[in-house]
């Protein structure tokens, strides 16, 4: 098979500790070195926490596997660092098709969001986005090890300890808090005994990556039920490199290692685009999924992350995007408790927040697969006429269900936010993941409202029309940030301006004011994961240091 | 909504909501509702499923009362059979 990409293989060095027989303590322990496990150790290296990482293998992951990167994982990666790196080499769609038998039976435009930085999502082979943390890793000093593979895990009230197998033989370890980002198979959480719950699908998907020779459009296509893959679906869609993947839907009752081999699978792919076109096979796997998720994310010193914590199916691509989100949620809380700023029980609402979010995605996931695999004569019946009337009428189009692509959960019942007192219009309530919008930065460059929001610490948003008339407010407004858990002010300023001691962002559209339904004197709350904590009309300190202590589980 | 579509009775664009419940998503009322029809469907054959739907458009009819409507929407499911 062809090869467009060239595998890394990471040194394996024998760590100091197993060489000179003394366990050593760290505050965070990281096992898994794959998308989510890595986004966990930069953001601790960028809130100034040591961190070992441990993967049992040295490389990146073989094949392309997750390729849909949606927005909120790439604003998150963009603090992280990649962002740039990742939308540069990825691949954007607009145009996606959708065929019911022979006929297209609808296409539409998604149009990336105006007036947003990020699309809503990129193509990009897991790989790439991999060795990209890995390069972020080694340059912000991650203690990565590779090739080393934990064995057991003995769990104590102050601290977890492991043992871990490399190479040279066994070695122990000892961790404050220890994140499981090991997968969906995560051998940590059955070292632990725990229960991962929920449906497993009687389906098998085909995944190929293909070369194509000639141009081809950049394009989504989504079969259903065609000619030249009956009573399944197909769906084809452009990574980087020329190279483009193909999922055909196989049915339970077929031999996955038959499948896979070649003479199989290109008569599938040459029915599929037609004789003439020429491609290479690049990579084939076969894949079944389930949709589930553990009870409780945390467990004592343990935090489980990613698809160790809760799997969906690949349709809307909310695995690796949920798994990078969990991170986000979790690393700026581990933070202030290991600083002491903050009680331990704060990393409960990572649990029970994330928990929230698994559970919406888990319920879109089998939504999509419910449609696009029916399970019973008369769910195909009602899929087959949402997409017969789909061709014609725009509500059975927006029922049709191929996908409903990743986006950030909307916390609202989480009891870090603080509830309305004032009234505002709009979706940006208490627990909503941040809109973005243009702003011109205090240099006078050209820049966005979420590349400003996050990573260190909490933040409020102050409207105003023009920054230098704040006056004594002002004063009030810079004493947040010398707090133990300081507010940094962000005056969003209708004019261009600048005041002594806050930064000041021009609201050059008036899209902050507009998204946030913001007057004269109006206050955002802002977590360091970009979602809203509170806001009012009217900034009052006493309202803020209160929003800011419930926000951390300090009152 | 185009000129034309107002002329029409029969409601041709997403319509789905629940009273009291707000969605921050696009696409969640009509996935909620086809969640619900086909859940309404689970453990039945054939049989059942079709007497099932054609007691639900029984139903739906009647709440819709408006025969011009009605005909309409006959008229439409009658083109994609």
């Amino acid at each position: 098979m062809l090869q467009t990409y060239t595998y890394p293989k990471y040194p394996y060095v024998q760590p100091a500790e197993q060489k000179e027989r003394v366990a050593r303590r760290y505050p965070v322990v990281i096992v898994g070195a794959g998308p989510v496990g890595m986004a966990a150790a930069i953001d601790c290296r960028l809130h100034g926490i040591p961190v070992v990482l441990l993967d049992e293998d040295d490389t990146v992951s073989i094949g392309s596997r997750g390729v849909c990167y949606a927005k909120r994982a790439l604003e998150i990666l963009d603090r992280l660092g990649v962002g740039e790196r990742v939308v540069a080499k990825g691949v954007s769609w607009n145009v996606g098709r959708t065929f019911f038998h022979e006929e297209e039976v609808f296409n539409f435009n998604l149009l990336p969001e105006p007036d947003h930085k990020r699309p809503g999502m990129i193509n990009l082979q897991q790989y790439y986005l991999e060795q990209y943390l890995v390069e972020r890793c080694v340059e912000l000093g991650v203690d990565l090890r590779w090739k080393n593979r934990v064995v057991s895990v003995q769990r104590m009230s102050d601290q977890v300890r492991l043992t871990i197998e490399t190479p040279d033989g066994t070695y122990g370890i000892e961790a404050d808090w220890l994140i499981a980002a090991d997968g969906a198979k995560s051998p940590i959480r059955k070292l632990m005994g725990l229960e991962v719950e929920g449906k497993i699908f009687h389906d098998r998907f085909l995944i190929a990556d293909v070369v194509m020779k000639a141009d081809f459009p950049a394009e989504r296509w989504f079969w259903f039920d065609p000619p030249f893959h009956p009573n399944q679906s197909v769906l084809l869609h452009r990574q980087a490199d020329n190279v483009w993947r193909i999922d055909f839907q196989l049915g339970w009752n077929t031999d996955p290692e038959e499948e896979k081999k070649p003479e199989k699978v290109i008569p599938r792919i040459k029915a599929m685009l037609g004789d003439e076109r020429e491609f290479e096979l690049e990579w084939v796997s076969v894949y079944t999924f389930q949709c589930r998720r553990m009870q409780e994310f945390r467990h004592g010193r343990v935090l489980f992350v990613g698809d160790a914590a809760h799997q969906v199916s690949p349709f809307g691509a909310r695995g690796a995007n949920s798994g990078i989100q969990d991170t986000d949620n979790l690393v700026w809380k581990l933070k202030l408790v290991l600083d002491g700023k903050a009680p331990e029980k704060l990393l409960d609402t990572y649990s029970s927040e994330r928990v929230a979010a698994a559970d919406e995605n888990i319920l879109n996931s089998t939504r999509s697969t419910d449609f696009i695999t029916p399970k019973s004569n008369t769910s195909r019946l009602f899929r087959n006429a949402v997409l017969t009337l789909a061709e014609h009428h725009a509500f059975a189009r927006a029922l049709v269900n191929s996908g409903r692509l990743s986006v950030p959960a909307f916390l609202t019942e989480s009891p870090l936010n603080t509830a309305d007192e004032d009234e505002f219009a709009g979706r940006m309530v208490p627990g909503a993941p941040m809109d973005d919008a243009p702003v011109g930065l205090p240099d006078g460059g050209k820049g966005w409202l979420l590349d400003q929001i996050g990573g260190q610490g909490f933040q409020l948003l102050y409207f105003t029309d023009v920054a230098e008339r704040l006056g004594d407010r002002l004063e009030r407004l810079r004493e947040l940030t010398v707090d133990a858990v300081p507010v940094e002010p962000l005056i969003v300023s209708e004019k261009a301006g600048s005041v002594a001691g806050a930064r000041v962002l021009h609201d050059l559209m008036h899209l902050v004011a507009k998204r946030y339904d913001a007057r004269e004197g109006s206050v955002y709350l802002l977590r360091p994961d970009q979602h809203v904590v509170a806001r009012w009309r009217k900034f009052d300190a006493h309202k803020v240091r209160a929003a800011v202590a419930r926000a951390i589980c300090n009152q | 909504m185009t000129k034309g579509e107002l002329a029409m009775p029969l409601t041709l664009t997403p319509n789905f909501s629940e009273a009291g419940k707000r969605y921050f998503r696009a696409f969640s009322p009509g996935d909620d509702f086809y969640e619900m029809l086909i859940d309404a469907h689970r453990d039945l054959d054939d049989g059942e499923s079709a007497m099932l739907n054609a007691q639900l458009i029984l139903l739906l009819a009647n709440h819709i009362g408006d025969l011009a409507v009605l005909r309409e929407a006959l008229a439409k499911a009658r083109e994609g059979a």
